[in-house]
């Protein structure tokens, strides 16, 4: 696969955010994640859980709870307010004062007219959904103690809510309580403790599920208020509680980092009586669960060790497919690095500010697999802090170095970099044209002479960059009147070309000597993860969320030979059966025959020139084609040449000298700066 | 088995009683327990083995009892049949021939007049392939019948009984091999089957060991080998079956069992303790530790107030419901191998040998029962494979009994052994061996052999111990160090010895104790035990020497030795010359301590051959063909207490020792003549079972109305047949060993009778009853009064006797009080009872 100089970076701090809450919408697949930092994001199930959008968070807004009500999005927090989520232009849509305390729960009935949320002062306030707004409708009683969880039944008659010490059961059209059940609090010293309802769970059957501090999953009977059955299941909290869609499931996270299964099944053959019964136990995270959804066919958790994990319920789904794979998603799908090709600057992007740094430099030679002595050590140049209270959403370093710029929900900044030997000074650029504001993409020329930036409904916005100077030229729109935001951006490098690719899957061509739409490729059911186009034959190369890779020509407008044979092939098993998307494409300049892109676990080489691997041939053969003879070598080789050399990849780019920048975020490192998990008994220890 | 004139060889004592599950009656009075060739009824009250159901000739496989009567048993063996059993009298009552061997057998209430017994059908094709089948059983009056309506239920099954378990009332069954749990309903005739995955990733080994099926629910508990149980349930589904995990033991799971109301399960495995789950509060579990050795079963009795744990020591624990240990069944402790030789106890006439790890052993032979153990090492043993720990390897006690020197040793990988040689001392007032003197590395290699000097002058003991290292070191008591008034005499080393360099294997002390052979290698050295002189040097090569035994008695002047090239050499040191050798493979020679003769193990075509011979004499006294397959490799004399009159020439080598031997799979076996088996039979046979009830308080009230009623019965038989002398039943009754007796309550009435004068006086029966009702006038009545009242004067000090003899645990306030409810009358319940 050719031999590079090969600068592999780990100075990059990257610290994802711990998961707080999660929702699932069953009819579009979607799962809304809510960080601890406030961040929003939405993954979609039906397409490889690709993580379609990104809404970034806010000082002081964390969501305690989300909720889906038919498409909208809602979330409450502990600032007391209940936002929607404007999902196309990936920002708050408007905020409402909820005037009860911090919000610990909401939850939404199930015609979704009604949105019901628990307050620190005691209070369950009901808003009704309207089209456009929520609207206070009126408080049940109020109760002593603060509101921890809220579960709807199912008929939305009844709302049970779980408290300090007890769980209240309310009537919703009268807002009265009915039943007051009072819940046992731990042994030994933790009987002093007050114990929290973390969460609760009302079945159709007017069965309750609560979870609570003093680590029990309590089942009681809502008709007649009392309990049924006591599980206890850690030492230590049960935070999060799922149902399944058909009610037979009960899922419960726990503090350890467990799931525990409950199914609701019969104790003997034929007989109609079922009884919850604790069946399975996953152990997938090292710390708190803190939101568990439970679809049709898999686990989804996610909690402070900030990592999503989907485990498939192996009895639900067929075996060996990418279905019951397990999956662990633990960097976001796009890019938070950037790279100016020419100057060597890496650009980290941090939710609260900017890093530059300078990579290091070796004149060293050696052998293939020898690390080289290092002349210059890498070198942060600056850091950069935003301003505001909304954190960065996106960042764009010119390919020269001259530029910097970042975007956040309100505003665009612009910044022009100076060097001089070992001396560098930041000018931020004042005047910005004012079409320069809510950005959710940047991307600078190839040239550093324009900057791109992605708008409301899918359209561009070109503006011309020189000396201390920036000016608006045009704003390129999409015939197809999409209204959803693009996530990809890439200019070509003779800067001739812009392409997009939105989350509805689109992806369009401009010309950008016409300054208009040159062409939209076919839209393909799967999202586009990475584009990139060829410099010198303007191939457009797309990988999609599926892991299909298409290349299509932008002169002929149609899909190139080479992209029909590899769908008439088909690619290989193991290929599709990846775990991360691919998440960046670019091209050498030295062959133009090979195609470099790299998900998280693994980059590759896609070498044009050579036959395509077959079915039954060895997709990971770097190693063994290593040890065959020359001529041997030669006939074994297939246009998949994958290095998985450098693990949990952030970013593989190719530099002018031919060398390449690997960006490593080791997940040890981030496992070791997440605070202490809970202690626990190991055998042998 | 080789039938030789009248000569036998039989399973006595010492077999295993932890080879499969004990069985637990209804009533949880009786414990069953496939014993080598029959099944032994145990007490669970006494512990006192009852009887033996014999009639299996090969061994044991299963037993349970008769779902549709509880007072019957059906037992399996590898012999073919099925043999159904009234275990309260131990009477067969039919026998099944199934026609292959069987390993297990399962029944279930709702099949009834089915059987299923796992077998190899197609021994042919291929014989590792077991397969459960139906068998049902024909309705028939014959003792022996043929069962040849088989039906396969599951194939490919488990050897092992304890993978095999039937479901809530029978109506499903589970078992378990290798990774895959199968589930039969019978209902929808249907088989479903579950695999697990073979993960090796983080030390998982999720092969199945055992299955336990809930009794209520439908949910199977299944063992594993990683030590993880697992509660499958909802399995009548293909696809949605669920399990969950409880992990507490730290190696494989060998029994799990759910208590009969399933509150409970019960697991156990390597660690020797016993753990009990809670059903569905799996972790709220509570532990019985420090059972003493692996559970191997766990059975619970039907009514649950007992369980009972089988442990690789060949030992029965008895449970309490509470977690509490109340009685221990303890048969002969046979590890992996037996590291010392057999012994004698002079002075207990026990066998002793390595029992459990780091003790000995000391087991009555008469009894049938385990005396105590001798803690050796004193560390403590730790419960996990893999461990090399601290073993008894070597063990001599010299002619008296008052000296036991025992080696223990511990090897390590790429570390020298470590040797301790203890001297014991007995103590007459503890009645029990005191550690005297601890050699610690007494030689610089494994010890090859010792021996004391069986001199019978008893002025000074010595101890001989042969090594690896090259030397052999005489040990004495040293009496010179006896100057501290506080301080008891130890041992010391007396001399080393050394012959060429060469390595030194056996050694053997002459009867008189004046000289001491030692075999090095091809060369036996003899030496002056007086002067620690080589007298002279004896030598047959070219192999090296095996065994090496002088004669006795009137044979002392022959040395006996075996070379590895199959000669049997005897040496006549009085003209150091051989006098005779001849061609045999012997693997084991060794001499009686009482007579001149010796016995000669050979092998012989893979099985063993006996030799029995007088060093003086030409011809053998006795030999069999094929006494066992296998090698022998440990046998002993045993004295015997009472002398044979056997007049056979044959077996006349019997009369005064028995000769007991481990065969290959550590069965102890042992030569019974003809004569001693008729006896055996002939007072088995006098005892005519009538009345088996455990001698319990209540029986003894009860009894003594029964007792005359019988009695009253059998005086009228009496006068009709006349009974044999007294005299033989009392030498029956006294000279029968132990652990073949009945229980006492029947030996009692036998007894009895045999002293009564048949006439019976209607007169005198008369003033009995009004005895009787005087004593009931008197309340503070002398005990000879009262029981003079309530029985004949003759049976009053030996009803008694067995009274307290099978109830010990009485204590005198318990006593008292019995005495007082015998005053009162209780015959309107007796009447009762028998209306």
């Amino acid at each position: 696969m050719g031999e590079f100089k090969v600068h592999r970076v780990r100075f990059f701090d990257y610290m994802p955010s711990a998961i707080r809450a999660m929702a699932f919408n069953s009819r579009t697949e979607r799962l809304a994640l809510a960080r601890a930092d406030g961040a929003v994001e939405i993954f979609n199930f039906a397409d490889h859980y690709f993580q379609e959008k990104i809404i970034p968070g806010q000082d002081g807004r964390a969501a305690e709870a989300l909720c889906w009500v038919g498409q909208r999005l809602f979330s409450a927090g502990l600032n007391g307010e209940i936002t929607e989520y404007d999902l196309e232009n990936l920002k708050p849509k408007y905020t409402v004062e909820a005037y009860g305390g911090p919000i610990w729960a909401m939850s939404s009935n199930g015609e979704g007219t009604l949105l019901a949320v628990g307050c620190e002062d005691g209070t369950v306030k009901m808003f009704e959904i309207l089209s456009e707004r929520i609207q206070f409708q009126r408080n049940l009683d109020r109760q002593k103690g603060r509101i921890i969880s809220l579960s709807w039944h199912p008929s939305g008659k009844l709302i049970a809510a779980g408290m300090m010490d007890m769980i209240r059961i309310f009537d919703a059209e009268t807002g009265h309580s009915t039943y007051r059940l009072l819940v046992d609090r731990g042994f030994g010293p933790s009987r002093c403790k007050e114990v929290v309802v973390w969460s609760i769970a009302f079945l159709s059957d007017h069965t309750i599920i609560s979870g609570d501090s003093a680590g029990k999953v309590q089942i009681w009977d809502g008709l007649t208020g009392t309990l049924v059955r006591t599980h206890p299941v850690t030492k230590w909290d049960v935070m999060a509680l799922s149902v399944s869609p058909d009610e037979s499931s009960v899922l419960a996270g726990t503090s350890e980092g467990t799931v525990i299964q409950f199914q609701f099944i019969t104790a003997t053959m034929d007989q109609q009586d079922k009884e919850w019964v604790r069946t399975r136990t996953f152990k997938n995270h090292s710390h708190d669960v803190r939101a568990l959804v439970h679809t049709e066919t898999a686990v989804v958790s996610g909690g402070m060790d900030t990592q999503l994990v989907v485990r498939p319920l192996l009895d639900k789904v067929e075996k060996n497919t990418h279905e019951s794979a397990l999956h662990k998603i633990a960097f976001p799908h796009r890019n938070l690095v950037c790279c100016a090709k020419k100057a060597g600057l890496l650009l980290f992007q941090f939710s609260d500010h900017l890093e530059l740094w300078r990579i290091g430099e070796s004149d060293g030679h050696g052998k293939p697999g020898d690390s080289l002595p290092v002349k210059r050590k890498p070198e942060k140049l600056i850091q950069l802090k935003r301003k505001g209270e909304h954190h960065i959403c996106s960042s764009a370093l010119s390919p020269c170095g001259g530029w910097l710029a970042y975007s956040t929900l309100s505003v665009v900044r612009l910044y022009r970099l100076q060097y001089n030997d070992n001396d560098i000074s930041i000018t931020k650029v004042s005047k910005l044209p004012k079409e320069l504001r809510s950005v959710h993409q940047l991307c600078f020329s190839s040239d550093s002479s324009k900057l791109f930036a992605s708008s409301s409904h899918s359209s561009v916005i070109v503006v011309a960059l020189n000396q201390l100077e920036c000016k608006y030229l045009h704003t390129l729109r999409p015939k197809s009147g999409s209204v959803q935001p693009v996530h990809l951006l890439c200019a070509s490098e003779d800067g001739k070309w812009l392409a997009t690719a939105s989350t509805d899957c689109e992806v369009h061509v401009y010309n950008l000597c016409k300054q208009k739409l040159h062409c939209t490729v076919p839209v393909y059911s799967s999202c586009p993860t990475a584009i990139g186009i060829h410099p010198t034959t303007s191939n457009l190369v797309v990988a999609y969320a599926d892991h299909q890779i298409f290349e299509y020509s932008l002169i002929q407008r149609e899909y190139t030979d080479w992209s029909r044979k590899l769908q008439k092939q088909g690619l290989h098993r193991l290929w599709l059966e990846r775990d991360t998307p691919v998440t960046h494409i670019t091209f050498s300049s030295k062959n133009p025959a090979h195609i470099f892109m790299h998900d998280t676990f693994m980059f590759c080489i896609i070498d044009q020139s050579l036959p395509l691997p077959e079915a039954r041939t060895m997709l990971y053969n770097q190693m063994t084609l290593r040890s065959l003879p020359e001529h041997e070598r030669l006939r074994q080789s297939h246009a998949f040449k994958i290095c998985k050399t450098f693990k949990h990849l952030m970013c593989v780019r190719l530099l002018e000298d031919h060398s390449v920048v690997v960006v490593e975020r080791p997940l040890l490192d981030i496992m070791s700066q997440l605070p202490a998990p809970v202690r626990q008994k190991k055998f042998a220890t | 088995m080789v039938e030789h004139g009248d000569i036998r060889v039989v399973h006595r004592g010492g077999s295993k009683i932890n080879f499969r599950e004990p069985v637990i009656t209804n009533d949880s009075k009786f414990l069953l327990c496939a014993s080598g060739e029959c099944v032994k009824v145990f007490s669970t009250s006494t512990e006192e083995c009852l009887h033996d159901l014999r009639g299996h000739t090969d061994l044991v496989t299963g037993v349970i009892i008769k779902p549709s009567n509880h007072l019957q048993a059906y037992s399996c063996s590898a012999d073919g049949t099925v043999r159904l059993w009234d275990f309260t009298d131990g009477i067969l009552i039919k026998t099944y021939v199934i026609g292959h061997p069987i390993y297990s057998i399962h029944a279930s209430a709702s099949h009834e007049g089915v059987v299923f017994v796992v077998t190899s059908m197609h021994a042919d094709k291929r014989p590792d392939l077991l397969q459960l089948v139906a068998v049902h059983l024909p309705r028939s009056g014959d003792q022996m019948v043929e069962a040849r309506e088989l039906s396969a239920v599951l194939s490919d099954v488990s050897s092992n009984p304890l993978a095999i378990a039937f479901g809530r009332g029978g109506e499903f069954i589970a078992s378990a091999k290798g990774l895959q749990l199968e589930v039969y309903i019978f209902r929808k005739q249907k088989a479903y089957r579950f695999f697990l995955k073979e993960d090796n990733k983080k030390g998982g080994r999720n092969t199945f060991t055992c299955v336990a099926c809930h009794p209520k629910d439908d949910c199977i508990a299944t063992g594993h080998e990683d030590g993880k149980i697992r509660l499958w349930r909802n399995f009548n589904q293909k696809k949605e079956y669920t399990y969950s995990t409880l992990h507490w033991h730290h190696s494989a799971v060998s029994s799990l069992c759910f208590t009969p109301e399933g509150t409970n399960l019960l697991s156990g495995g390597i660690e020797s303790v016993l753990v009990q789950w809670r059903y569905n509060q799996e972790d709220q579990r509570e532990f019985l530790p420090r059972l003493g050795a692996a559970i191997t079963h766990i059975a619970v009795s039907p009514d649950g107030s007992l369980f009972f744990t089988s442990h690789s020591d060949n030992k029965i624990t008895i449970i309490q419901s509470c977690l509490k240990v109340s009685a221990a069944i303890q048969g002969l402790v046979k590890g992996e191998n037996v590291t010392t030789d057999l012994m004698m106890d002079p002075r207990s006439k026990s066998l002793v040998l390595n029992g459990k790890p780091g003790h000995l052993q000391f087991y009555s032979l008469q009894r049938d029962k385990l005396l105590y153990n001798l803690d050796v090492v004193q560390q403590e043993y730790i419960h996990e494979s893999g461990l090399q720990q601290f073993e008894v390897v070597k063990a001599a006690f010299d002619a008296s009994g008052t000296w036991l020197a025992t080696v223990e040793e511990r090897k390590q990988k790429g570390a020298e052994v470590e040797l301790n040689l203890k001297l014991w001392e007995f103590d007459e007032q503890t009645q029990s061996f005191v550690l005297n003197t601890t050699i610690s590395a007494p030689h610089e290699a494994q010890i090859t052999d010792m021996c004391f000097c069986h001199s019978t002058d008893n002025q000074t003991t010595m101890l001989v111990s042969t090594s690896k290292d090259g030397h052999f070191k005489a040990w004495q008591l040293d009496a010179q160090a006896h100057t501290e008034a506080d301080e008891r005499p130890s041992w010391s080393c007396d001399f080393v010895g050394a012959y060429h360099s060469l390595v030194p294997e056996c050694c053997c002390f002459s009867a008189d104790g004046s000289l001491l052979a030692v075999s090095f290698q091809e060369v036996v050295t003899v030496w002056s035990t007086a002067s620690w002189e080589l007298l002279t040097t004896l030598s047959q090569p070219p192999k090296a020497i095996r065994n090496l035994c002088f004669g006795r008695l009137s044979c002392s002047k022959y040395l006996l030795g075996t070379t590895g090239n199959n000669l049997l050499c005897c040496w006549n040191l009085l003209t150091c010359s051989l006098e005779w050798s001849t061609s045999m493979d012997v693997s084991l020679l060794l001499a009686d301590p009482i007579s001149e003769n010796m016995a000669a193990f050979c092998r012989q075509a893979g099985s063993t051959d006996l030799f029995v011979f007088k060093p003086s004499e030409p011809r053998p006294l006795f030999s069999q063909k094929a006494v066992c397959p296998g090698k022998v490799t440990r046998a002993i004399f045993a004295p015997r207490e009472e002398m044979l009159e056997s007049c056979e020439e044959s077996s006349q080598w019997l009369n005064r020792s028995q000769l007991y031997f481990l065969t290959q799979h550590m069965d102890l076996m042992t030569f019974t003549t003809k004569v001693e088996e008729d006896r055996l039979m002939a007072s088995s046979k006098q005892l005519v079972i009538d009345d088996s009830v455990a001698m319990t308080p209540f029986y003894l009230l009860l009894g003594k109305h029964r007792q005359q009623d019988s009695r009253d019965a059998q005086s009228i038989s009496a006068e009709r047949t006349p009974l044999p002398q007294g005299s033989v039943a009392i030498k029956e009754l006294l000279q029968t060993p132990a652990h073949v007796l009945p229980s006492t309550s029947f030996l009692c009435s036998m007894f009895v009778q045999s002293l009564l004068i048949s006439v019976t006086d209607p007169r005198e029966e008369d003033k009995a009853t009004e005895e009787e009702m005087e004593s009931e006038k008197e309340e503070e009545d002398s005990e000879e009064e009262m029981e003079s009242g309530t029985t004949r004067p003759e049976q009053a000090p030996l009803g008694r006797q067995a009274a307290e003899s099978a109830a010990p645990a009485l204590t005198k306030a318990q006593v008292r009080e019995l005495r007082r409810v015998k005053k009162l009358d209780r015959s309107w319940f007796a009447g009762l009872l028998d209306s």
